[in-house]
């Protein structure tokens, strides 16, 4: 194994330049180091301007997505023997703004967020000293969609987000339903009109780059692809039956 | 005009979501910030695993759980604030049912719970092991009801996401607002509020080797001691007994809950040779691999010395033996310690032994509060690691934290919508002097960094890490901390003068890291000079020129405040005792 890797970073310092640079930095290779560890290595010993956000290291904050040789990653969980013997060419996720270097802004999915009303709702909570129950099969049914970190690597790899910006996208609509399976939940109608709008599920042209590319295998494009199931047979309901027999 | 609200909460993490919703519970006329460094659903809440500790089954009670709690502590807790806790504990951990966390079932639908360390009952809840996660994420998302738009409406709870505060404002004596600087564009605010609660975390990155997330840089506990409220039984650092070796990653206890054992290099359950009983194939309550943390970290060091530990590059292990378990349990209750070893062990624990050796986890001490998050600072609050009331005293156990964060979260919360309720109005133009004092502090600072050529930041940070490893490790003497606060006192006139390659006011994390680490500094310091200070052994605050307990002493709460003049002064508190009055711990016998 060599000793080093040459890593090539994506620079923008909006203050400074007004189109994107490349840097490139030789950091050890070590067998244990993450992308990550070479970032910190440049930050720390090389160069301290570079900027990018990272925190766990530990694959489970959400953080240090990236886009590492082409492919949308989390920084911390991918690691630079893999790319021996380089070099390692690391950018800021597809489809988003860029703040500064590999740090993007994603204000838009934080104002989406409560628009998929990603809260329980119940008529009746059971009282205080008392849990409602739920069976370990009946949690099954939304657990997958519960383990969604907000990484946005999906809205990195979704085609459609990168034409449509108002596309809902994959994380919410998969934290949508995390709440419409659960047993718990009665909200399913309150988040209907977000959902099968224009720019809920059925923007989605079921490419599937989201459940590709998810770290923690929340497979947020069948989450789609179900819910526009019951959509459809909510609409057909709604055409063919009387109020009162749906 | 500056930014106002009726409440500030510092930090996004479990508790500081749980006292927004508390305030906003408590009075929806209020309107309530969460400042945060980071995202909220960042926070290293996210990264707890094994669980959170609450009384459920017919077979246990809330004496016992109080009973483990004080046991565990070494005596040093509050024994008013366990007894609210333990009761409090329950009724947190079913709203956070209530609100849509996923805990793990039994098939009956009931909520299961698993043994952990120190504690006589199976009573910790847990979602699989990414328990933190999951509640995290739901008091996030729970969160976001509030708003104006939301389902529960209200003033809402509003965020600055990415801010980093630098400074509370303190005028007559009372807080009253925040500085903060906004990440994304280098812009510096005064937020001038009716009161602070700060809740942002621990500071497990003043050590080398931590299961800290990077964001652990105790942010809260510096602003508090700046503005002159008191910290408390800081000597206490937590050191969890099974780390992975290179990372420091958590290996979380729930493994050995679930029956893992612990190996020296010659596969021999080294733990019945430091008085915690004796191996059995299942595991056994409050014994073995379910002792305290403390206790079986400082086991290590001792089995260590013997050299009957494993060397590795990383330095000494023993191994964490899960193999027994089988495939199916580890992927049912223990799936993230599988993801984890093989992401950065490249290890599967259903056939291999995972090498553990103990790391710095948590901090039972730090800002000093009362039973409702109030510090002595009027208008001043503190919830979650950061803050001591104390329930934990000289050791914390597994899976009490979780449940801390919200109980307390949630008091600071209702303690402080009724505190702003009846708190008089005044004039906020010194309020607004200050900030604008701050603003130019902070212009100087960097500007003088920038244009240093000293130091980096990062070399005196590595530095300060191995300073606290080496004097204020699981094992101290006089000499070793006196050692340490001499260096850290040399660091700090280093760091004066450190430089700094940033110049952009653009999402300047090099900026950040300075600021933190201006705070680490001043907490290190409170971390060695309250350790030297105690003259005796308790808990994970082991002397070895005072080898034992001293109650007659010490059984009291160290509380160190700064002086104007930057030094310090430690000081005693006595502890809280109600029911069980001092005695020996014992575990595995």
């Amino acid at each position: 194994m060599p000793e080093t890797i040459t890593m090539e970073v994506w620079r923008y310092r909006p203050e400074h330049e007004s189109e994107p640079t490349w840097d490139a930095y030789d950091v050890p290779l070590r067998k244990e180091w993450a992308v990550l560890d070479g970032l910190n290595h440049i930050k720390d010993q090389l160069d301290g301007t570079l900027s990018y956000r990272w925190s766990c290291r530990m694959g489970i904050c959400g953080s240090c997505g990236m886009t590492v040789n082409g492919e949308p990653k989390l920084s911390c969980s991918t690691f630079l023997t893999d790319y021996a013997p380089g070099p390692v060419r690391v950018e800021p996720m597809r489809n988003f703004p860029v703040i500064r270097d590999l740090v993007v802004e994603m204000g838009d999915f934080m104002a989406k967020l409560p628009a998929v009303k990603p809260w329980l709702v119940s008529d009746d909570e059971p009282d205080e000293d008392t849990e409602y129950l739920q069976t370990p099969v009946e949690m099954d049914d939304y657990k997958r969609y519960s383990m969604c970190i907000n990484c946005m690597l999906c809205y990195s790899a979704c085609p459609v987000y990168a034409l449509d910006p108002d596309f809902i996208g994959p994380a919410a609509i998969a934290l949508a339903q995390r709440y419409n399976l659960d047993s718990r939940d009665a909200g399913a109608e309150d988040r209907r009109d977000v959902l099968a709008s224009a720019e809920g599920v059925w923007a989605c042209t079921f490419v599937g780059e989201c459940s590709v590319v998810c770290p923690k295998d929340v497979d947020p494009a069948g989450a789609i692809q179900r819910y526009k199931l019951t959509a459809a047979s909510k609409a057909v309901k709604d055409l063919l039956l009387p109020r009162g027999a749906r | 005009m500056p930014a106002w609200h009726n409440v500030v909460i510092i930090g996004g993490g479990g508790a500081g979501l749980r006292a927004a919703i508390a305030v906003a519970e408590a009075n929806p006329k209020l309107t309530v910030a969460i400042v945060s460094k980071v995202y909220p659903m960042r926070s290293h809440t996210v990264s707890a695993e094994g669980g959170a500790a609450a009384v459920a089954g017919d077979d246990d009670t809330f004496d016992e759980h109080a009973y483990d709690t004080v046991s565990g502590s070494d005596w040093l807790c509050d024994q008013d604030a366990v007894e609210a806790f333990v009761v409090e504990a329950r009724k947190e951990l079913l709203r956070l049912e209530h609100w849509g966390c996923p805990w793990s079932r039994e098939q009956d639908g009931r909520i299961a719970v698993r043994a952990f360390g120190g504690m006589k009952k199976k009573r910790t809840w847990f979602a699989a092991d990414k328990t933190g996660f999951h509640l995290l994420h739901t008091l996030f998302q729970t969160a976001l009801s509030y708003t104006g738009s939301g389902r529960r409406g209200g003033s809402g709870i509003v965020r600055y996401d990415e801010w980093f505060v630098t400074k509370l404002l303190v005028h007559d004596g009372r807080v009253r607002g925040v500085v903060a600087v906004e990440l994304a564009t280098g812009r510096v605010e005064t937020i001038v509020a009716d009161a602070v609660i700060v809740c942002t975390g621990g500071c497990g990155r003043v050590f080398p080797f931590t299961t800290n997330a990077n964001i652990k840089t105790g942010d809260g506990m510096a602003l508090a001691y700046q503005a002159g409220a008191p910290l408390k039984d800081m000597e206490f650092v937590q050191y969890h007994p099974t780390g992975l070796p290179f990372t420091g990653i958590l290996i979380t206890e729930a493994a050995r809950a679930e029956g893992g054992r612990l190996l020296n290099k010659d596969g021999y359950r080294y733990l019945q040779d430091y008085d915690l009983g004796t191996p059995t194939d299942e595991p056994v309550l409050r014994s073995m691999e379910l002792g305290p943390r403390d206790r079986l970290s400082q086991a290590f060091v001792h089995e260590m010395a013997k050299g009957r530990t494993a060397e590795t590059e990383a330095g000494h292990v023993v191994h964490l033996d899960l193999r027994h378990l089988g495939e199916k349990l580890i992927d049912e209750r223990l799936p993230f310690v599988r993801e984890l070893c093989a992401s950065y062990q490249n290890i599967d624990p259903v056939h291999e032994l995972v090498p553990v050796r103990p790391v710095v986890h948590y901090m039972m001490g730090g800002i000093h509060t009362d039973i409702n998050g109030a510090t002595p600072l009027t208008g001043l609050y503190a919830a979650g690691e950061v803050a001591c009331v104390s329930i934990n005293g000289a050791n914390r156990l597994g899976s009490n934290s979780l449940p801390e964060l919200l109980v307390f979260g949630a008091r600071a919360g209702k303690a402080v919508a009724d505190f702003v309720a009846t708190v008089p109005g005044a004039a906020t133009a010194p309020v607004i002097a200050q900030g604008r004092d701050e603003e130019n502090r902070l212009r100087r600072e960097l500007s003088d960094h920038q244009h240093s050529d000293g130091e980096r930041i990062a070399d005196i940070r590595t530095e300060m890490q191995e300073t606290m490893e080496a004097g204020a490790g699981i094992y101290r003497d006089e000499a070793s901390l006196t050692k340490a606060l001499d260096e850290l006192a040399e660091l700090k006139t280093r760091f004066a003068r450190a430089s700094m390659d940033d110049a952009s006011r653009t999402f300047n994390t090099e900026l950040i890291a300075m600021l933190e680490l201006s705070g680490m500094l001043d907490v290190a310091s409170c971390i060695v000079a309250s350790g030297l200070r105690r003259k005796e052994s308790r808990g994970a605050h082991q002397r070895t020129d005072y080898p034992d307990r001293n109650d007659e002493r010490y059984l009291a709460h160290s509380v160190i405040r700064r002086k104007p003049d930057g030094d310090w002064r430690v000081e005693y508190l006595p502890v809280s005792i109600t029911r069980w009055p001092p005695g020996e711990r014992v575990y595995g016998r």
